[in-house]
């Protein structure tokens, strides 16, 4: 039992990271990843939001949805989105510091595919709660780590010559794939 | 905004404004979905046919849409307009369905729909904005079929299923290029498709430095 949630959630962090093996959740990888902190801090808004995400849906699919599976993806929407509300009011309330770093981003959460495609997948795993929850953070774990890498690395590319017309979007996706290049060394992990 | 005509709200997403390239939306789908050339087209419809509907049914109710809502409201939309697709690919091209998996579903969430339907449904009229709709599915599509067309032709050789260069293992003489198969090529192919289109398009150049400002004084003059 253990051994399963962990190799859950060391596949979701690592093995498929969401951002760099499921290309899910890249608008706010390449959008707010110029400062390493905001980063840092959309990563756990985002994790916190996975998490809330993975036990409504859980809940949802097992008592509600039952009976109308084609109503799955619009009510999972909107449990998203309420969350999302809910984190954009808390954070102002909190640290308006960080609501105005996050701008944007912070109710395009909602729009953020990693976290409907979490919800999608731990539904068509037939995951139970626990193994939901630990399949949310791992994959939290994994977008916080995909972003504070890729802004640590355009921290240090900011001062770096390069050809005018490489130069942002074209140079962070070709950091984003070798990056990807890195995480497939995972793909090993667990075969043995 | 009302004035534009209508050849350049749908031409002009394709190459000068592109949803893919120049505002960086819509790039999770465009990655995942492009191993081969069919999957590629298959979505390149469904979220065409998304962006369409959706900008024109927003903007038929965009007067009686209070702001404060207006997210959840269009979510609402977008969402319902995906799981109609979701259900006819799935009766009608169920293998390519299950090939494209969490995909359709994401749709609801790919920045494209949402973008349009903020920036330009909520403020025009239904016909222009289904216009603009197709447009930038078109744009989003050229960015898609380039992938695609480079990773399933190198990659496996083939287009669409069909044999172009006789692989080594069938007696042929091209070796494929596994790289071009996995996830991280999607990346690489995505960069070379904007360095390209920036070549050509040079005002395209200054335009996506904001995050990189106080370098781009040094550079532009």
């Amino acid at each position: 039992m253990i051994q399963d949630l962990i190799t859950i959630f060391v596949g979701a962090a690592l093995i498929n990271n969401f951002v760099l093996s499921y290309f899910l959740g890249l608008c706010p990888f390449l959008g707010v990843t110029n400062k390493l902190q905001t980063a840092f801090r959309l990563g756990l808004a985002t994790t916190f939001v996975m998490f809330v995400t993975a036990v409504c849906t859980w809940l949802l699919n097992t008592y509600v949805l039952i009976h109308a599976p084609y109503l799955r993806l619009i009510s999972f929407i909107v449990v998203i989105a309420s969350t999302v509300q809910f984190i954009e009011l808390f954070i102002k309330k909190v640290s308006p510091v960080l609501f105005q770093a996050l701008g944007i981003f912070l109710p395009l959460i909602t729009t953020n595919c990693a976290i409907l495609g979490l919800a999608i997948f731990a539904t068509n795993r037939d995951y139970g709660l626990v193994e939901s929850i630990v399949f949310a953070l791992g994959a939290g774990a994994g977008f916080t780590l995909a972003l504070s890498l890729l802004s640590a690395i355009r921290e240090e590319t900011e001062l770096a010559d390069v050809p005018a017309m490489a130069r942002g979007t074209a140079l962070n996706l070709i950091i984003a794939g070798i990056l990807s290049l890195a995480f497939m060394g995972f793909a090993g992990l667990f075969s043995g | 905004m009302s004035d534009q005509n209508a050849k350049s709200i749908l031409l002009n997403p394709i190459f000068t404004d592109n949803p893919v390239a120049l505002q960086i939306l819509g790039i999770c789908s465009a990655l995942a979905v492009t191993t081969s050339l069919d999957t590629t087209l298959v979505m390149c419809v469904a979220l065409t046919v998304v962006t369409a509907c959706s900008s024109f049914c927003i903007a038929l109710v965009r007067k009686h849409i209070p702001s404060s809502i207006r997210i959840i409201v269009q979510m609402t939309i977008i969402a319902s307009l995906v799981i109609v697709v979701d259900q006819v690919l799935q009766a009608y091209a169920y293998a390519t369905a299950k090939q494209l998996s969490v995909f359709v579903g994401l749709i609801i969430t790919n920045c494209i729909v949402m973008g349009r339907a903020e920036a330009f449904a909520m403020n025009n009229p239904p016909g222009m904005s289904f216009l603009d709709g197709i447009g930038n599915g078109l744009g989003y599509s050229v960015v898609l079929i380039f992938v695609g067309v480079v990773r399933e032709l190198l990659g496996s050789g083939s287009l669409l299923g069909f044999e172009v260069f006789k692989l080594i293992e069938n007696g042929g003489w091209y070796q494929g290029n596994g790289l071009l198969l996995l996830p991280p090529s999607a990346f690489f192919i995505i960069a070379m498709f904007i360095w390209l289109l920036r070549n050509w398009k040079k005002d395209q150049v200054e335009k996506p430095d904001f995050t990189l400002a106080p370098q781009s004084e040094a550079h532009t003059h």
